[in-house]
């Protein structure tokens, strides 16, 4: 029985791994192909990846899109966790229904319309009091922030919905001030899903094309913006060259901080029982 | 320690000169229209377990919230120990709470848990390992110090949320059915703990339970509240052998009532005629209502006492019926005992004679109920 099981749960971790990676490992593969032809393997190269560092125009969109996405993720992760706070915690305010309801409607409108309605706002703006001057990086940032916002307010609020409110109540009844209570007690709990916002947000606006396609302008390409012009040209082997970077800055990152929550946590066990025997 | 224990048996309540230590003062909380304490009026002294019983929903656990600092009243006032803390939000009070889900903070271990609040008022580091330590040991988990809330069981989670509520040293503890969330056998015994350790401490409780086994096991007095409002307040014994109303006769214990008219009212005694018992009342004590109103008389089901002959004196306090039920409990039986008339009447009867030997009474016997006339109790509304 235990044994049929964990077959079963061996194969579907298999296949779900299969299908969430094999795309992934393809590409890997490919960006070290010497031919310039995507899908025929013609021996090993790194060809690409030197191509990839003197191409100045995929570098340029790539930094644009990784400081669009950071700010994007840091502003929306703010503003979503204050607007998942309010609809969690404060109770009946005026103005919570339209709140409630308008936070979550970029996660159901079509992201032609938001785009659009976001250069017309961004037109009207300039022509009233001249801010944001052209469309570019700002207005970039400005849409993105806009929906992805929505994502971190849903996962926060729903985190903070099956937070016991007791726990607020015992540190506030323990002496900690409202303020406190959140830094000590509230935000350590939901952490978790504040940082999972803040990737969702990242990778929203990361791969974000149609709304970021509006709201930009000349000499302001992100990275899927230039690669779906490239595409249409014809796809070249840098661009999984320069996928197989990102994948690997992902992995790095993720692992480090991993390693380093583990130590941490570990210091502090053994931090307390020191401290304990010392005093027994 | 002896001195403590001595304050407990003294009954400040008594002494109309006595200070309280807790006023609770006019206190109405409104939640809308809806109005979940109504008009409260209490005082409570140090050192006692004061016990809020009441069904859900009556308004306890809100008071006891009013008294921490987490709603803040509609009218009147709360004072701890001459200080009017009305006003002053929970962290600035001289109170703390043991919440029912005991609320430990998940990211923290037992001794973070514990420390926390002695952190907040920024004590010397020293002093706060050794206190943390010293309540540690009271509660009998410093061996448990390092581990995370969820390795803990049931009855240690309470232990370690007792130690972090007793450990700034309150004025006053409030706690919120603090027994609820565990099994019977670790109940009763955590019962005892508890009054243990707050005789040890001299702290003053106030206990919220729905719970009157639980009530009357650990208060030195309860307050019996019904629809926001407190009906009764006394000593556990006087709640269960004097309730004012039918409510409490009836929510402590079970009680045979009968309706009635009172026929004779003399100071030290009164005599009620009740059609549903088919006979006549005769109650020990003076009532205070007019003559031939209408009257309700609690007989609780042990204080009755049934046999097959007929029982000596006038006529008053008994009557005949036909046994309908009998369930063994084991340590006692339960009689519901048939009256011409059709009412039923609840008589508990311990098992003093082994079960299976003798001449005992059984279905649909014709049986005489008796009761001394210190048993019944007399409530107007």
């Amino acid at each position: 029985m235990n044994q049929r099981r964990s077959f079963f749960v061996l194969t579907m971790m298999a296949f779900g791994f299969a299908f969430l990676y094999i795309p992934i490992l393809s590409l890997i593969v490919y960006s070290f192909n010497e031919s310039r032809l995507v899908t025929v393997w013609a021996g090993f190269s790194t060809k690409w990846y030197v191509a990839l560092f003197h191409n100045e125009a995929v570098l340029t969109a790539a930094r644009l899109s990784l400081k669009i996405a950071t700010l994007n993720a840091t502003g929306a992760t703010i503003l979503g966790t204050l607007a998942g706070l309010a609809l969690a915690r404060f109770g009946r305010f005026r103005g919570r229904a339209p709140l409630s309801a308008m936070v979550t409607a970029p996660l159901v409108m079509p992201e032609v319309i938001t785009g659009l309605s976001l250069l017309l706002l961004f037109v009207a703006m300039e022509q009233a009091i001249g801010w944001p001057a052209g469309r570019g990086f700002t207005t970039i940032t400005i849409a993105h922030i806009t929906f992805s916002m929505s994502y971190v307010t849903v996962v926060v609020q729903s985190r903070l919905a099956t937070l016991d409110e007791s726990l607020e109540e015992a540190a506030m009844d323990l002496g900690a001030r409202p303020a406190k209570v959140f830094f000590l007690i509230t935000l350590p709990i939901i952490l978790p899903a504040i940082l999972a916002g803040w990737l969702l947000a990242f990778t929203l606006s990361w791969d974000d094309l149609v709304i970021s396609s509006f709201v930009s302008g000349p000499g302001s390409s992100t990275l899927p913006i230039l690669i779906f012009s490239k595409v249409r040209l014809g796809v070249s082997p840098d661009i999984n060259a320069l996928a197989t970077i990102l994948v690997l800055i992902v992995t790095t990152g993720i692992i480090t901080a991993g390693i380093f929550m583990q130590r941490q946590q570990k210091r502090r066990e053994r931090d307390v029982q020191q401290a304990l025997a010392a005093n027994l | 320690m002896a001195n403590t224990r001595q304050d407990d048996r003294s009954e400040p309540w008594k002494d109309p000169g006595a200070m309280p230590y807790v006023r609770i003062d006019k206190v109405t909380k409104k939640f809308g229209d809806f109005v979940a304490v109504d008009d409260i009026t209490l005082n409570i002294y140090r050192g006692e377990i004061f016990c809020l019983l009441g069904g859900s929903g009556c308004g306890k656990t809100t008071l006891l919230r009013v008294m921490a600092g987490f709603e803040t009243p509609t009218a009147g006032s709360i004072w701890i120990d001459g200080v009017d803390v009305t006003a002053m939000p929970p962290y600035e009070r001289p109170v703390n709470m043991m919440f029912q889900s005991y609320a430990l903070f998940p990211h923290m271990t037992v001794e973070q848990n514990v420390a926390f609040g002695l952190r907040q008022d920024k004590l010397p580091k020293q002093e706060i390992t050794e206190r943390v330590i010293e309540m540690l040991k009271l509660v009998r988990m410093n061996q448990f110090a390092a581990r995370r809330p969820h390795q803990l069981s049931g009855g240690q989670r309470q232990r370690v949320a007792l130690a972090r509520s007793l450990v700034k040293r309150p004025k006053l503890l409030l706690l919120d059915e603090p027994l609820a969330a565990l099994d019977k056998k670790l109940r009763e015994h955590t019962q005892f703990e508890l009054i243990n350790i707050q005789e040890t401490l001299g702290v003053t409780f106030v206990v919220v339970t729905h719970d009157q086994e639980e009530a009357m096991t650990l208060a030195s007095r309860i307050g019996v509240m019904n629809h926001g409002e407190i009906v009764q307040v006394g000593t556990p014994t006087e709640i269960y052998e004097y309730p004012v109303t039918r409510f409490v006769a009836d929510f402590i214990g079970s009680v045979n009532m009968f309706e009635g008219s009172l026929i004779e009212d003399e100071p030290d005694y009164v005599r009620v005629e009740s059609a549903e018992l088919g006979g006549i009342f005769h109650v020990g004590h003076g009532v205070s209502a007019a003559p031939n109103a209408t009257v309700w008389v609690a007989l609780r089901p042990e204080k009755i006492h049934v046999s097959r002959e007929r029982p000596e004196g006038n006529g008053d306090n008994r009557v005949a019926g036909v046994v309908a039920e009998i369930a063994y409990l084991g340590d006692q039986s339960i009689y519901l005992v048939r009256l011409a008339g059709g009412r039923m009447v609840r008589v508990t009867q311990p098992n003093i004679v082994r079960q299976g030997g003798g001449d005992r009474i059984t279905w649909e016997e014709p049986v005489w109920l008796s009761w001394d006339s210190s048993s019944p109790v007399v409530v107007t509304q």
